[in-house]
């Protein structure tokens, strides 16, 4: 057990050395990298059929298609929520897909998920739901404070900070969301229909925020089925169609 | 490392403060627990006591030697020496037959009774204090001073201490078998608070793991929530004794008078009382870890 986090520590140790030899060299790194990835639920219901594709560190990139097409199953595999039936999922080097149970908080302490039902804590104010994923790590309580209430700042939710999340509007809640998954400062952010069903202006407010994140140098996977409000930002799409990834 | 105990103390008083949220069902809880816990600890305590009396009204245990009355004074003197030196006998004491005669007519009143008997019908006796206590030695010694020369009867008093001895044997065992079952329920009710606290909290661990939480994060507060409340029903049951005891010694102050006895019931001691606490905590801490370890599996993220 020990010696698998000791492993992991030292793998990551030269993984970083290693990015550090790429960034100087000008060359972009792959942060999630999809290689024939098939994903089949029981029933034999097909969500993905060989997709493959490559994020480079700090892009910004769109996915879109029609509900069911398998966005949400893409977004699941890189977070290990699922696991592919074949092919590799890789993140930031690792090997998703074949992660040990114990290995997968590590991981997800990397990425920071919007989800589409927000999936918000309403027995704690806006604060303590954002100072959550900092507790979880152990950070040092005053610095959490300073930090949750910079990533509460950031989306204009700070003077909530005392409100249960219930008395937040749709477009509040998801910018709440999002205060959760940027505190940890992750360098990869997975949101899912992050404008899912929010107006033009609530919409266009958040896709702001995306595209402050992506100037900082995040990774960002945002994927909608409203192709319309994505083209606007002119970042590069991939579109799945029944699970297949148009090119 | 600092931060590690800042973490654990904070899920302490995490803890705290979810007893508190609400104080009604806690307190049935931790009322429930202290009940289960009392009976056998009571009865430890009872019997305890019973113990003590016991060896407070018996003293310590003696054989009383009865020489033949052909013993001459030689025998007798061979007789001392040799239960002296004796490695089971501790104290030796000589009763000779005249005086043995006075002592009967002093305690008894017989006085014109035992003046008109022509000769002391009395033996020459021996009171032997025996070194080792327990039943099993005192039979053991008996039998052997039974088979020396010149002695005419060895008496050993302790039927009855052996009787008390085979019904505090049995009352140990009834405490434990009630304390064996009463753990169990304890196990129970620890499990079935830390089950509904788990489906109620369900979404918080589904949001947790799915931000990074690792499984001992997620465990840890159940885990100090059932040790706390094993801990204060330990507490409540010492409560419940306590009380009990002090209810008792009041009526049994009255009794004690008639017999112009001192006898108090004694409360368990330091070391009793922390076993106890430590025993009820690990047995709540059980509960957690097996409700945790049955249903924290359930709640994946989808």
């Amino acid at each position: 057990m020990y010696r698998i986090v000791y492993f992991c520590f030292c793998f990551c140790f030269c993984f970083f050395r290693v990015i550090r030899v790429f960034r100087g060299s000008g060359l972009a790194f792959e942060m999630i990298k999809f290689n024939q990835v098939y994903k089949r639920y029981r029933g034999g219901y097909e969500a993905l059929k060989n997709v493959s594709f490559e994020i480079a560190e700090g892009e910004m990139v769109f996915l879109t298609g029609h509900s069911g097409a398998g966005k949400s199953t893409l977004l699941n595999l890189i977070a290990a929520i699922e696991r592919p039936n074949s092919g590799s999922v890789v993140v930031k080097g690792q090997n998703v897909g074949s992660l040990k149970g114990a290995a997968l908080p590590y991981l997800r302490r990397n990425l920071g998920l919007v989800f589409q039902d927000h999936k918000l804590l309403f027995d704690r104010s806006v604060f303590d739901n954002v100072m959550l994923p900092l507790q979880i790590c152990g950070f040092d309580h005053r610095e959490s404070a300073k930090r949750v209430r910079a990533a509460l700042d950031k989306v204009g939710l700070l003077p909530r900070e005392k409100a249960n999340p219930i008395a937040l509007s749709g477009g509040e809640q998801q910018r709440l969301c999002i205060a959760r998954a940027i505190v940890n400062r992750p360098s990869i952010l997975l949101a899912d229909e992050p404008t899912g069903n929010l107006d033009t202006d609530y919409a266009a407010d958040i896709m702001g925020i995306f595209k402050s994140f992506h100037q900082v140098g995040v990774t960002l996977l945002i994927a909608s089925h409203d192709a319309g409000i994505l083209r606007q930002f002119g970042a590069r799409m991939l579109t799945l169609k029944q699970g297949e990834l148009q090119q | 490392m600092k931060n590690w105990l800042i973490q654990h103390v904070r899920v302490l008083l995490f803890t705290l403060r979810r007893l508190r949220a609400t104080p009604g069902s806690s307190l049935l809880n931790i009322l429930v627990i202290g009940i289960a816990l009392s009976l056998p600890a009571g009865m430890y305590v009872l019997l305890q006591n019973v113990q003590n009396l016991a060896e407070q009204v018996a003293g310590t245990p003696q054989i009383s030697v009865f020489l033949s009355m052909d013993a001459s004074r030689d025998d007798i003197a061979r007789i001392g020496r040799q239960l002296k030196q004796h490695e089971a006998v501790g104290q030796v004491e000589f009763v000779p037959r005249e005086q043995a005669l006075e002592q009967i007519k002093r305690t008894t009143g017989l006085t014109d009774v035992i003046g008109g008997l022509t000769q002391n019908p009395l033996p020459d006796a021996f009171v032997v204090y025996p070194k080792k206590l327990g039943s099993q030695a005192l039979e053991t010694l008996r039998d052997e001073l039974q088979k020396w020369p010149k002695l005419e009867h060895v008496q050993l008093d302790s039927a009855w201490a052996r009787k008390l001895e085979a019904l505090l044997k049995f009352g140990r065992l009834a405490a434990l078998i009630l304390a064996v079952l009463l753990s169990f329920a304890l196990v129970a009710v620890t499990f079935n608070t830390i089950r509904l606290q788990i489906l109620t909290q369900r979404d918080e661990i589904e949001v947790s793991k799915l931000i990074g939480a690792t499984n001992a994060f997620i465990r840890r507060p159940f885990l100090y929530f059932g040790l706390l409340q094993g801990l204060l029903g330990g507490g409540a049951a010492w409560l419940i004794i306590m009380t009990s005891l002090y209810l008792l010694n009041g009526s049994l102050a009255g009794l004690v008078q008639l017999y112009a006895s001192s006898f108090t019931l004694r409360p368990p001691s330091a070391g009793n009382t922390l076993a106890l606490l430590g025993f009820s905590a690990y047995l709540g801490w059980l509960g957690a870890w097996l409700s945790v370890a049955q249903h924290l599996w359930q709640i994946e993220p989808r």
